[in-house]
């Protein structure tokens, strides 16, 4: 076996690949969940005209492929005078769209809050905003987060269309490599194992979280 | 009007109407300053209705709400939160924050409505549960604690806002049998230390010795108002004193 080809070549490129999908994942995962949990009250109890827009926000997002989001934010968005380099279109691209489906299942932990705490809250004289703040979003978050858990999982998946608007990360090296060798069966699967890793670490990660911020009543993990 | 002199809180001509049913037809009534007032009737009466309209948690169709002498101006964002403040309410299921133990649920709206320091807050909801005997319960969740005590947990969060004034919807009716007492036994000490409060509750022989009167309210009317001695009294002919026998029937078939 021919191990130049993966210490000298594959894995400095993969590894230099990581570093940048790391640098999409991290901002997407956590300013598309922070988005999400914004859309996700507005859909369920913001003022009807914000209701609306946060819904058609949703629509559009989940209804669309992400691969024309980049495209539009990257190759569309300069007709409109505004320049977006591949790195920022692809983070701006990912949490749009992921925030779309977390206020999905913010959504869900939101309806799931008994609407008596928010006459509770209110009868005390918390604002609405301050309600959604302190009392209903904390818990919908916790009966959101294995949902949105899935979503960050899947994001560090799709993170890898990025390399379509040129934005190289960890698939984008790949894949430069795998078409000027031909050597597409072993690069693809060198690079499944650093998914497979990341994966498995985003995993524990948000099991952790999961743990950290678990209260009685609010079902219990293993 | 002078403070002091008047009723603390005078409601007027509410009218609400819900899901295109007249639920509450024209109601008033007023409560002066140490009063309590023991609201009966059957379910669906409008009881719950009323309440929530006198902290506008339910914006009343038409009608008026004075606390102290002065209009409530409840399209002011401002004026409602301060009216709210003002008047604790108590709910017939607790409406605990389920993510925050009995400390924090006390302690919360002292700092994020009133704006009080973290450790001012803790002091004064440690005092406030200590004061409905729960000083040993501070870290429990409200899935941790009994129906009973999750009301007295509701009571003390309600009271450490210094209320002038507390509703109680019905504060004993979601519990077992035998965790209805303590809770009684917090309202009453509430009553004998002179707080003002509007009670609803079917617990006529608890309304009966602490009442300073009895509203009866039957389809979104109050159709009977008195001292307890009178509306209740067991040659009374008033629909009170009829409904009354009625839970008091049922109430011995329970035993
Ligand atoms: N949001 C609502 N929409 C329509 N009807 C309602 C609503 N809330 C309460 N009602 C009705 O109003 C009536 C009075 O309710 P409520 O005030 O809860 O009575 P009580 O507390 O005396 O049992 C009931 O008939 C109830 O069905
Ligand atoms: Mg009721």
């Amino acid at each position: 076996m021919d191990t130049a080809f993966y210490t000298d070549l594959l894995i400095p490129a993969l590894n230099r690949g990581l570093i940048m999908s790391i640098k999409l994942i991290i901002p997407s995962g956590i300013l598309g969940l922070m988005l999400g949990i914004v859309v996700g009250t507005l859909r369920t109890f913001g003022h009807p005209v914000l209701r609306k827009a946060a819904n058609g926000y949703t629509a559009v997002f989940r209804g669309t492929p992400l691969v024309v989001q980049l495209f539009m934010l990257y190759f569309g968005l300069p007709n409109l005078g505004i320049y977006l380099d591949a790195y920022s279109a692809a983070v701006v691209g990912f949490i749009l769209c992921s925030s779309a489906y977390h206020s999905e299942y913010i959504r869900g932990g939101l309806l799931s809050i008994k609407h008596g705490q928010v006459l509770a809250a209110q009868s005390m004289g918390f604002s609405t905003f301050k309600t959604m703040c302190h009392i209903i979003v904390p818990q919908a978050v916790r009966r959101a987060l294995p949902g949105c858990g899935n979503e960050i999982i899947y994001l560090i998946k799709y993170s890898s269309l990025a390399y379509i608007i040129t934005c190289i990360e960890l698939t984008g090296e790949g894949k430069i490599i795998a078409t000027r060798y031909f050597r597409f069966t072993e690069v693809f699967m060198v690079i499944g194992c650093y998914y497979l890793v990341l994966v498995t670490f985003v995993t524990a990660g948000l099991h952790k979280l999961e743990e950290k911020l678990q209260i009685p009543g609010f079902g219990t993990i293993g | 009007m002078t403070q002091g002199q008047g009723p603390i809180l005078r409601v007027e001509n509410i009218c609400k109407m819900l899901g295109g049913k007249k639920i509450l037809n024209s109601v008033s009534l007023s409560l002066n300053k140490g009063e309590l007032k023991v609201l009966i009737g059957p379910s669906g009466a409008g009881k719950s209705t009323l309440l929530q309209c006198i902290n506008f948690l339910i914006p009343p169709d038409r009608g008026q709400v004075w606390l102290e002498g002065t209009e409530v101006q409840h399209h002011r964002k401002r004026d409602l939160y301060a009216l709210r403040q003002q008047i604790g309410m108590i709910f017939q299921d607790f409406n605990l924050f389920d993510h925050l133990n009995a400390l924090e649920n006390v302690s919360i709206a002292l700092r994020k409505v009133k704006k009080m320091g973290r450790s001012a807050a803790r002091e004064r909801a440690l005092a406030q549960l200590e004061q409905v005997g729960l000083g040993d319960k501070i870290t429990l969740y409200p899935a941790e604690l009994s129906g009973g005590q999750k009301q007295r947990v509701s009571i003390a969060r309600a009271l450490a806002m210094d209320p002038k004034i507390m509703l109680l919807d019905e504060p004993t009716s979601a519990l077992d049998p035998e965790l209805i007492g303590e809770v009684l036994s917090v309202i009453r000490d509430l009553a004998r230390g002179g707080m003002t409060m509007i009670l609803a509750t079917h617990q006529i022989g608890f309304a009966r010795t602490l009442a300073d009167e009895v509203l009866f309210m039957e389809d979104g009317r109050i159709i009977e108002q008195g001292p307890p001695a009178e509306l209740l009294a067991p040659n009374a002919r008033t629909r009170s004193r009829d409904f009354c026998s009625k839970l008091d029937e049922l109430y011995e078939e329970n035993l």
